[in-house]
């Protein structure tokens, strides 16, 4: 046996069976959205699009979910999903537009202004953040920064103000977006950085010999050059910030509300689930066929989402073949 | 590429630079504006740098105040109190197994696929479809595909593979159901690493062997496949601590038993089929989110969870250094 597998392959054979192997991960892809979407179908079929939108109460919608047990009547089945929806926007958004503007600032400290002996550190510390496991920031969110925000930034006020609506114990909306910006923002420098070493040297000196200063020419020439490596940088982090579930799920608090942003500063610390967040919470039900239904609705938005995502991801990249870089 | 123009601001100078630098514009004489930008760029670099020591200290410090060697050695109690709930010998055992198969499922498949892609590749069209799989798969949320993994693996016929109950029912949830699953965590960075590597060999190589009258697979097989060794190396590393440091799938298919439970007779087969839980999963019940109220706990477990994920950064970045080109490598495929 092994002596056979020894022997030199014909060609012909070793690309029809690496070929074979390469596509059963096309085959895996496709079979993870067929058996999402076969989960989730109940909830399609009585929600339809309304699904998405908002209406009633969620946690009297799962309530009801969890309650039925196997043979669940129609009704049962009603969800209106918005403010998981909401809360999944909300958190991303507001992390990937602030990670944004640091992950910018901060490969360009790195590629352009940090002395070399300064840059050997900070590029294995985003390597770092990059790969501490969401359930440590999750940890130090719930057990440290939570606390801190309940105590003493949210002002007795503030918490009477919408006592009768929620309670603010820190946990929310300010906080998740926080520690989630923390978690997508190395992603981004990697690919920005990745981006900026790559543009040609001679197209900023240009710009400097022109009487340009230093500063102002990368900005100038060479982040202009890489906008699509920006945009595209963006998506990916999107991307991995609307599937973040275990640390969101740890630091949101866990009430199915929609953050009022009429509500002013107090806004930022109420309290949320996104779809992710809502799976992990939900998980344990999903032997009620509703409510497992209800949830791997919230799944297949979610891989529609990675799908549109990564699409986006590959279109914004492509002007970046013109300058011969890699993306 | 690096640094700037001489004028660049202090200590950004290469050593060849004249101390006196004339008139060039020095960020004293630039715009508010300017000096604002530059000012913030450097904030965020020396930012990010404060925020990653201050988690690694912090919890370095919370680590040395609860991590007891009895901790480690010790198998979890069911038990209402901190203190006689035990330790985490068990999920410790569950992150090392989860781990093996993880990457024992996720290695064949990556390479044979970047070899495909770099080396064959043909029919195009087939070829995109494999990297826009690939690329999916990277971006799923893992707790997605822990639901996959439960919704497949529920059918009758994974049984086998399967935690089942008394009365037959499959549950859907074992240490090897949980690992098929985080192989495709470690699936992207390795196909990665590997495809890279591939790509950036000089083509002269298979010239070479293709004039010695080697086939193609042979070349791959003893000259392409040892030169990107390193780089696989590399990807399996990301790979591998993408997978130590995942909590969804562990959460939603190991069973979260806080013991490892085996199911059946056979020695080894039992433990795969049996149930448990990793470090990740044993943090996130200790916490206030979880059920234990036990946070001493989870400061220690979550310790031990970061001393492995620094450990396997300074593998990337040894790895990264002996071969020079695949730094670039590892920290694109970090972004993954």
């Amino acid at each position: 046996m092994l002596e056979r597998f020894r022997k030199p392959w014909p060609d012909r054979r070793a690309e029809l069976t690496l070929g074979a192997v390469s596509l059963l991960i096309g085959v895996g892809v496709l079979a993870m959205i067929v058996f999402v979407a076969v989960r989730a179908w109940p909830i399609f079929q009585h929600n339809g699009l309304g699904w998405l939108g908002p209406g009633g109460s969620l946690e009297v919608q799962i309530g009801n979910m969890t309650a039925a047990g196997a043979n669940a009547p129609a009704a049962v089945f009603h969800l209106r999903a918005w403010p998981f929806i909401y809360g999944t926007l909300l958190t991303s958004t507001i992390a990937v537009v602030l990670g944004l503007i640091i992950a910018v600032l901060a490969s360009v400290f790195i590629v352009e202004l940090a002395p070399e002996r300064l840059r050997r550190v900070v590029i294995p510390v985003v390597r770092l953040l990059a790969s501490v496991p969401s359930v440590i920031y999750g940890l130090i969110g719930i057990l440290v920064i939570v606390p801190f925000v309940g105590n003493h930034i949210i002002t007795s006020g503030q918490k009477e103000s919408v006592e009768n609506v929620v309670q603010l114990t820190g946990a929310g909306v300010g906080v998740a977006s926080l520690i989630l910006t923390l978690m997508i923002t190395p992603i981004m420098i990697a690919l920005i950085c990745e981006a900026l070493t790559s543009v040609p040297p001679s197209w900023k000196e240009g710009a400097v010999a022109l009487g340009l200063n230093p500063l102002r020419a990368v900005r100038a020439v060479t982040l202009r050059a890489i906008r699509p490596a920006i945009v595209a940088a963006a998506v990916l982090a999107s991307a991995r910030a609307v599937g973040e579930a275990i640390m969101i799920q740890m630091v949101s608090g866990g009430k199915s509300f929609a953050p009022k942003p009429i509500d002013g500063l107090v806004f930022l610390f109420e309290p949320l689930r996104t779809l992710a967040s809502a799976i992990v919470d939900y998980h344990e039900g999903i032997g009620a066929p509703p409510l497992r239904a209800a949830v791997y609705s919230f799944a297949l938005l979610l891989l529609f989402s990675a799908f549109i995502l990564s699409i986006a991801g590959y279109l914004v990249k492509l002007p970046l073949r013109k300058y011969q870089t890699r993306g | 590429m690096s640094t700037l123009t001489p004028s660049a601001p202090p200590a950004g100078v290469p050593a060849a630079a004249p101390p006196g630098r004339g008139r060039r514009s020095s960020p004293g004489s630039w715009r508010w504006s300017d000096r604002a930008v530059l000012a913030a760029a450097w904030a965020a670099g020396i930012g990010l740098c404060v925020i990653a020591a201050a988690i690694v200290l912090y919890m370095g410090f919370r680590g040395i105040q609860y991590l007891r060697p009895g901790l480690i050695f010790s198998r979890p109690q069911v038990s209402a109190s901190q203190a006689g709930s035990g330790g985490f010998l068990d999920p410790l055992i569950g992150t090392a197994l989860l781990t093996v198969i993880g990457i024992a499922f996720a290695v064949p498949l990556a390479v044979a696929s970047a070899v495909w892609i770099a080396e064959y590749g043909r029919p195009t069209w087939l070829a995109r479809v494999v990297e826009s799989s690939i690329e999916i798969v990277a971006g799923t949320p893992d707790i997605v595909i822990a639901l996959f993994g439960l919704s497949i693996f529920q059918l009758g016929v994974f049984a086998p593979l399967s935690f089942t109950s008394e009365g037959g029912g499959v549950y859907g949830q074992s240490f090897v159901i949980a690992g098929i699953m985080m192989s495709l965590l470690a699936l992207p960075p390795v196909f990665a690493a590997t495809r890279d590597g591939m790509q950036s060999l000089p083509g002269h190589l298979r010239e070479a062997a293709f004039a010695l009258g080697k086939t193609r697979i042979t070349t791959i097989r003893r000259v392409l496949l040892p030169s990107v060794r390193s780089n696989i190396a590399t990807g399996v590393t990301l790979g591998m601590s993408r997978i130590i440091g995942d909590t969804a799938i562990v959460l939603l298919l190991a069973g979260g038993t806080p013991r490892v439970e085996t199911q059946g007779s056979l020695p080894v087969v039992n433990v795969l089929r049996g149930t448990g839980s990793a470090l990740t999963t044993y943090v996130y019940g200790n916490s206030p989110a979880g059920e234990g109220q036990a946070p001493e706990k989870a400061y220690a477990a979550a310790f031990v969870l970061l001393i492995f994920v620094l450990l396997l950064n300074l593998i990337v970045g040894r790895i990264g250094r002996t071969s020079a080109d695949s730094g670039a490598v590892a920290v694109a495929a970090a972004g993954v």
